[in-house]
């Protein structure tokens, strides 16, 4: 089978690719859309670099046809917030140091967002277990794990003050 | 790590998928969540020309208790059997031994038809269904049929489906009694070293029912009646659950590889099987 014309929603975007149905999502997004938030790490779902929101799945996107991913939404890093307007974990990312390198970042907020969709107030325990398909090998996790406790905390305390 | 080129197809119903699986035999496979089979495509070590996507089949997908019988559909997702309150209430074995899988992201893909269907020895639900006494439906070109799980695995990767059929759904009777699902892994998404289901039921401070099942310890998931009989009759007693492990671990056949030598994972397996069993009595 040739290439073939594949839609997909990316960050609320409806695009058009043309891709042999073997192209993995990864490349989809990173070589044909520039979108370059999701990382490359293993290729062998392990290390979580690549991951990505599939219709409010958390999915590595090294382990994914554009064939199977065709027709649905899909959510980057780059959707959750701009460097102007950055999404609460992204901004506790910075003020608690939950990176170093960097590589792991888009991976870990893209995750942790998914896991506060589905339990706005986890336990550290918690956040460990629901980051366990994330690697990083710089911070020993202790700052990512307070990042994204301290993120819970600023979501919940946001959405009391608007209601 | 680009996999070989193959041909997409997402069928709407199972008819449907059985008239591809039936046009291009063994040059097809289905796929369900993918995560085992795509890796193994990337590394060019499965060889298929066509691909049948089930995602579009909705009947796939429904978790049901009725009548004492749970009914999982093959396209239920380690992360469904997880979120489900109605099969925790119903099986909460299920859900303790889905906890163990391979990692969240995975666990949201991976599902329960294809964990059991590919004969993987690594794979969990392979024992778990063992353990459950599960059955599993076969559909293809000439209807339904039905296999126990504890008749299912022939070696590595051979099981007794046919290319042409596709494994629908699992059904197992609602368990009673004490349960636990015990696994050592070296980390995170590995495979178990050793892993045991195990089931217990005490009525008056007697066993009266038990299921005994482990995972990666040979070449096919092992159900250990001997270890049933070692416990059926008796009070759980320490010497009764030392007796059941040895008859469990001389049921096993595990080879060596890069999770350890056979000596390593005879202990592992023997550790995995004791705690199994201590727990599954502490509940029942």
């Amino acid at each position: 089978m040739g290439k073939q014309h594949y839609q997909i929603t990316v960050n609320g975007e409806a695009r058009d690719v043309l891709a042999e149905p073997r192209e993995l999502l990864i490349h989809t997004l990173r070589e044909q859309l520039s979108i370059t938030g999701p990382h490359i790490g293993c290729e062998t779902s392990h290390c979580g670099a690549c991951t990505v929101d599939i219709d409010g799945r958390s999915v590595k996107s090294c382990t994914v046809f554009i064939a199977q991913a065709a027709g649905r939404e899909i959510t980057t890093v780059e959707g959750l917030g701009t460097p102007d307007a950055m999404h609460p974990l992204q901004e506790a990312f910075r003020e608690h140091h939950g990176l170093q390198c960097g590589y792991c970042t888009p991976g870990m907020i893209t995750r942790a967002y998914r896991l506060l969709q589905e339990n706005p107030s986890p336990t550290e325990e918690e956040v460990r277990f629901g980051i366990a398909g994330n690697l990083c090998r710089c911070t020993g996790y202790q700052n990512i794990v307070k990042a994204i406790l301290a993120a819970a905390a600023e979501m919940n305390a946001a959405k009391e003050a608007a209601e | 790590m680009i996999p070989a080129r193959f041909d997409y197809h997402r069928p709407g119903d199972i008819a449907a998928a059985l008239a591809i699986l039936g046009e291009h035999g063994d040059e097809a496979r289905v796929i369900a969540g993918g995560h085992s089979l795509i890796p193994m495509m990337k590394l060019r070590m499965t060889d298929l020309a066509h691909l049948v996507d089930l995602q579009d089949i909705a009947e796939l997908r429904d978790i049901a208790v009725e009548g004492g019988t749970v009914r999982l559909g093959a396209m239920v997702t380690q992360h469904d059997l997880i979120a489900s309150a109605e099969l925790a209430q119903a099986a909460p074995l299920v859900r303790e031994a889905a906890l163990q899988i391979a990692d969240p992201q995975v666990r949201y893909c991976g599902t329960v038809g294809g964990n059991v269907a590919n004969g993987d020895p690594g794979n969990d639900m392979p024992g778990l269904m063992q353990c459950l006494g599960a059955t599993f439906h076969l559909v293809g070109p000439g209807g339904e049929r039905t296999v126990a799980a504890r008749d299912y695995y022939e070696a590595a990767y051979m099981t007794a489906r046919e290319d042409d059929e596709i494994l629908t759904a699992i059904t197992f009777a609602v368990p009673s009694g004490g349960y636990a699902y015990e696994k050592q892994k070296r980390k995170i998404g590995d495979y178990a070293t050793a892993a045991c289901a195990a089931l217990v039921t005490m009525e008056g401070g007697r066993c009266t029912q038990a299921s005994i099942a482990m995972t990666n310890l040979s070449d096919v998931p092992v159900w250990s009646e001997a270890a049933v009989q070692a416990l059926v009759g008796t009070g759980c007693e320490a010497d009764a659950i030392g007796a059941a492990v040895e008859a469990a671990r001389a049921d096993i056949d595990p080879t060596e590889d890069n999770r350890g030598p056979v000596d390593f994972k005879r202990h592992v397996a023997g550790v995995m099987i004791r705690r199994a069993i201590e727990r599954a009595v502490s509940r029942a």
